[in-house]
């Protein structure tokens, strides 16, 4: 029996990632990472800001993420995020713009403590990719 | 009757409309294949988004303390109505058809004895709706300088309204939008967001599901942003819709101008010919009386 689940990426503009030969993918879900792995039992999870890895056959994939939710049903995973980056498309210039708004974001005071948290999550993140 | 002149500039300022309408059609025909397409590559995400919520509502275990967002305030006396429209006008009754609906709910809300407040998106729904309607309207948005739909555009009128349903400011939230059926055909929607409402729609599957965190602090994360999608749907299908629309009014528009240019040149022609004739006439009479 195969080992391999569908994942899908899909954002509000578009169905981002389809792809039906992964073996796990490690997702950064709000109480930690999680691995997902085949006949998993059913969950949905919220996402906080952190890499996606998906790994399979045909390659191994990291994408950065800020937010998302993922559902997981039957071998079917869904990630529903509206943003999401390619590793492998994201170059150094582009990480330094994400981490300089992230980083005005955390500085602010007039926000809550949990979109403060999130805001420095990000800071964290982007800062262990440089 | 008009003179040979006259006839011949009207006709030519008619084809000099019929060109715009045609290329305006082709232009709308153009936009309208993008819009559809992002209008379908949007679905996913929404239907996915509201699946997610609806096996999340199920799994609520305490329905009393159940979110605000999904359970309305207990009362219906306040009616925010988000009214979608466009920019830009020549699209047909696509901007009435919107405010006639509205409308409609409008004249029921009021009569009923509640009260009115209108948010309107696009700048065609705040021309038509201000004369009657405002000092109901509290808030105007236009997304001029946004060539397509986005998400972001999406966000800030959903954030704009919930930070409005925090305040208190209403308790039933309902946006009108026309939803995108084909190139003639659009319906006008009345969609209510605030409270969701769910009736009507069973769950694909009652399997139950690991939350994590718990089923609440999932749902009072998700509903805000449930509510950006639906508006970002909304925004997807109306732009798919005003080009549609538009490209029908052009088309009409075009052969109308072409049946216009065809009466004009047979009149044009009856009456140099009838020039001719009268001048042949004359001729020949001055012939014979010499």
């Amino acid at each position: 029996m195969s080992e391999e689940f569908k994942v899908e990426i899909v954002n509000p503009e578009k169905s981002f990632l389809v792809k039906d030969d992964v073996s796990e993918v490690v997702v950064p879900a709000f109480e930690g990472e999680m691995g997902i792995l085949k006949d998993h039992i059913s969950i949905i999870s919220f996402l906080k800001p952190g890499i996606i890895k998906i790994l399979s056959k045909s390659g191994d994939e990291n994408y950065y993420i800020e937010d998302g939710i993922v559902e997981f049903k039957n071998n079917n995973l869904s990630i529903l995020t509206s943003t999401i980056f390619n590793l492998a498309d994201m170059d150094k210039s582009k990480q330094q713009d994400l981490l300089k708004q992230a980083e005005v974001e955390a500085n602010r005071t007039d926000i809550n403590d949990q979109s403060k948290y999130l805001a420095d999550q990000k800071v964290e993140v982007l800062k262990t990719l440089n | 009757m008009a003179s040979l002149d006259d006839l011949k500039k009207r006709i030519a300022s008619v084809k000099s409309t019929q060109k715009i309408t045609k290329a305006m059609k082709m232009v709308a025909a153009a936009k309208l294949r993008r819009a559809q397409e992002s209008a379908e590559k949007g679905r996913p995400y929404s239907e996915k988004m509201n699946n997610v919520i609806l096996n999340l509502s199920n799994g609520v275990s305490d329905k009393e303390n159940a979110p605000k967002l999904l359970s309305g305030t207990g009362q219906e006396k306040t009616h925010l109505c988000v009214v979608m429209t466009s920019d830009r006008g020549l699209c047909g009754g696509f901007n009435s058809n919107i405010i006639k609906k509205a409308k409609s709910y409008f004249v029921k809300i009021l009569d009923e004895g509640k009260e009115l407040k209108i948010i309107t998106v696009g700048s065609k729904g705040n021309d038509q709706l201000r004369r009657v309607y405002g000092d109901k309207i509290i808030e105007n948005i236009s997304f001029k300088e946004s060539k397509n739909a986005n998400y972001f555009d999406a966000d800030k009128v959903g954030k704009m309204v919930i930070e409005k349903f925090e305040a208190g400011e209403f308790d039933v939230c309902t946006i009108f939008y026309n939803q995108f059926k084909n190139v003639i055909t659009q319906i006008p929607q009345a969609q209510q967001i605030i409270p969701l409402n769910n009736e009507g729609e069973e769950s694909s599957s009652d399997e139950s599901y690991e939350f994590e965190p718990d089923e609440d602090e999932i749902l009072s994360n998700l509903l805000p942003k449930n509510i950006s999608t639906q508006i970002f749907k909304a925004m997807l299908e109306n732009s798919a819709s005003e080009q549609g629309s538009r490209m029908s009014a052009m088309d009409n528009a075009t052969r109308n101008a072409g049946e216009m240019v065809d009466k004009l040149t047979i009149e044009y022609n009856r009456s140099r010919q009838a020039a001719i004739t009268k001048e042949l006439i004359e001729i020949i009479s001055g012939a014979e009386s010499l």
